[in-house]
């Protein structure tokens, strides 16, 4: 019961925090300027997954009879000067905005400097000639990544707070989160990492919940999609990929360059092939993280949009079943794909930590 | 989405799943053999099927 309440009272604030933030964009929908006359629908299809494995500049959560449904966000935008607006000014794309002496247009969601009409350059291959300026707006995913941080301050110091009060045992959410924790430490951290592992725990917990995290955010209908962004996985591996070269002890680099327990001309073959396997293990989680979370999106979106083309009372049903079948397993995958990123990790921090084994076999 | 894209995309469907499925195999004569080492065995055999996938998505991101 208290866990409820304090849920109850936990996200009653957080919706009123957001609440100067929202501005509800009532807009008339304009033709949009590609396409005027209706496409068919697998055209249709394909850009609504497009545009919802995209970043965008406001949460768009529906258009309903012509009313866009949504939150803008801001835009900040370094071009000679800052420049810091709501991306309500792009009204979607359709309008120009400009700031002090500048006019900026949102195509096809990035955004371009412009002139006052919003003349868009296009060369020979169609791609734009205009320049832009440095993006450093706050866009979808920005906003979620700050989101699920502070979700994760709260929620994880406010179980730290209750252990102190109640003595040790869990109460509330901490009931839950606990057997995740020591699952993480004991199975995930120990046995991968060895006696010092203490110094890599707070960095594997973090990436597992906050993976796991973004991961169910982007299955709800908020339409967001942070784990599904290269440069956010590359973020996350770049990080792990840190932390393996500068904990590594004198055994972690001996291993690489010069591998002992190989003839010499061996040793010469393998240290740019190891070398090369420093790079590469981080850049597969990278990859990994994001192949899964965006073939899940993509092909659960497809399924979606097959209801849409089976028009009868067999092939639409079949298809939302289908699609329901296929979020459960996506749920699974979000909790899984955290799993083994951490797991991983755990395992490069501990190849990184290995003392020197003797072997018994000496010639 | 050309025909060679589509044929490259089955073959790396193909070796991922021979791949992983030789992998639950054995998993499953270990676990059968010894059936209280069951949940190293499975989180090994969860590892190496991950890997597998990774290496199949990034092939197939490029196909």
């Amino acid at each position: 019961m208290m866990i409820v309440t304090k849920f109850l009272r936990f996200s009653a604030i957080f919706t009123l925090a957001l609440v100067p933030f929202f501005g509800f964009s009532n807009v008339e929908e304009h033709a949009h300027a590609e396409a005027a006359e209706p496409k068919d629908k697998k055209t249709e299809i394909k850009e609504f997954i497009d545009h919802h494995l995209q970043d965008n500049h406001d949460f768009h959560i529906t258009s309903w009879k012509g009313t866009h449904y949504g939150m803008p966000l801001p835009v900040i935008l370094i071009d000679n000067g800052l420049h810091v607006f709501m991306s309500s000014k792009f009204h979607h794309g359709e309008t120009v905005a400009e700031s002090k002496g500048n006019f900026y247009k949102l195509y096809h969601g990035k955004i371009y400097k412009t002139d006052a009409e919003g003349t868009i350059n296009y060369d020979d291959n169609h791609k734009v000639l205009n320049e832009k300026p440095l993006d450093f707006s706050i866009t979808k995913n920005v906003a979620m990544i700050i989101v699920t941080s502070i979700l994760l301050i709260v929620l994880f110091s406010s179980m730290a707070r209750s252990y102190a009060k109640n003595g040790g045992l869990p109460k509330g959410a901490g009931r839950f989160f606990e057997p995740i924790i020591l699952y993480i430490r004991d199975d995930i951290a120990i046995p991968n990492i060895g006696k010092n592992y203490k110094k890599y725990m707070s960095y594997l917990l973090t990436i597992f919940f906050f993976v796991w995290f973004l991961n169910l955010f982007g299955l709800t209908p908020l339409g967001t999609n942070v784990t599904g962004n290269i440069a956010v996985t590359g973020c996350l591996a770049l990080l792990t990929y840190l932390i393996t070269t500068f904990t590594g002890n004198k055994n972690y680099w001996k291993h690489i360059f010069w591998m002992p327990g190989v003839p010499w001309p061996m040793k010469i073959i393998l240290a740019p092939i190891e070398l090369l396997g420093t790079i590469i293990k981080p850049f597969s989680l990278m990859i990994r993280l994001y192949a899964n979370i965006v073939a899940g999106h993509v092909v659960l979106m497809s399924i979606i949009g097959l209801m849409f083309i089976f028009k009868n009372w067999i092939g639409s049903p079949l298809s939302f079943a289908l699609a329901f079948a296929l979020s459960l397993l996506e749920l699974l995958v979000a909790a899984l794909q955290a799993y083994i990123f951490t797991m991983l990790s755990a395992l490069y921090f501990g190849a990184a930590n290995e003392e020197h084994h003797h072997e018994e076999a000496h010639h | 989405m050309t025909i060679p894209n589509i044929v490259g995309a089955g073959l790396i469907v193909i070796g991922a799943a021979l791949g992983i499925g030789r992998i639950g195999g054995s998993a499953m004569d270990a676990i059968a053999r010894q059936p209280e080492a069951s949940g190293k065995i499975q989180t090994a055999m969860l590892i190496a099927a991950a890997l597998i996938e990774g290496i199949g998505f990034a092939a197939l991101f490029a196909a």
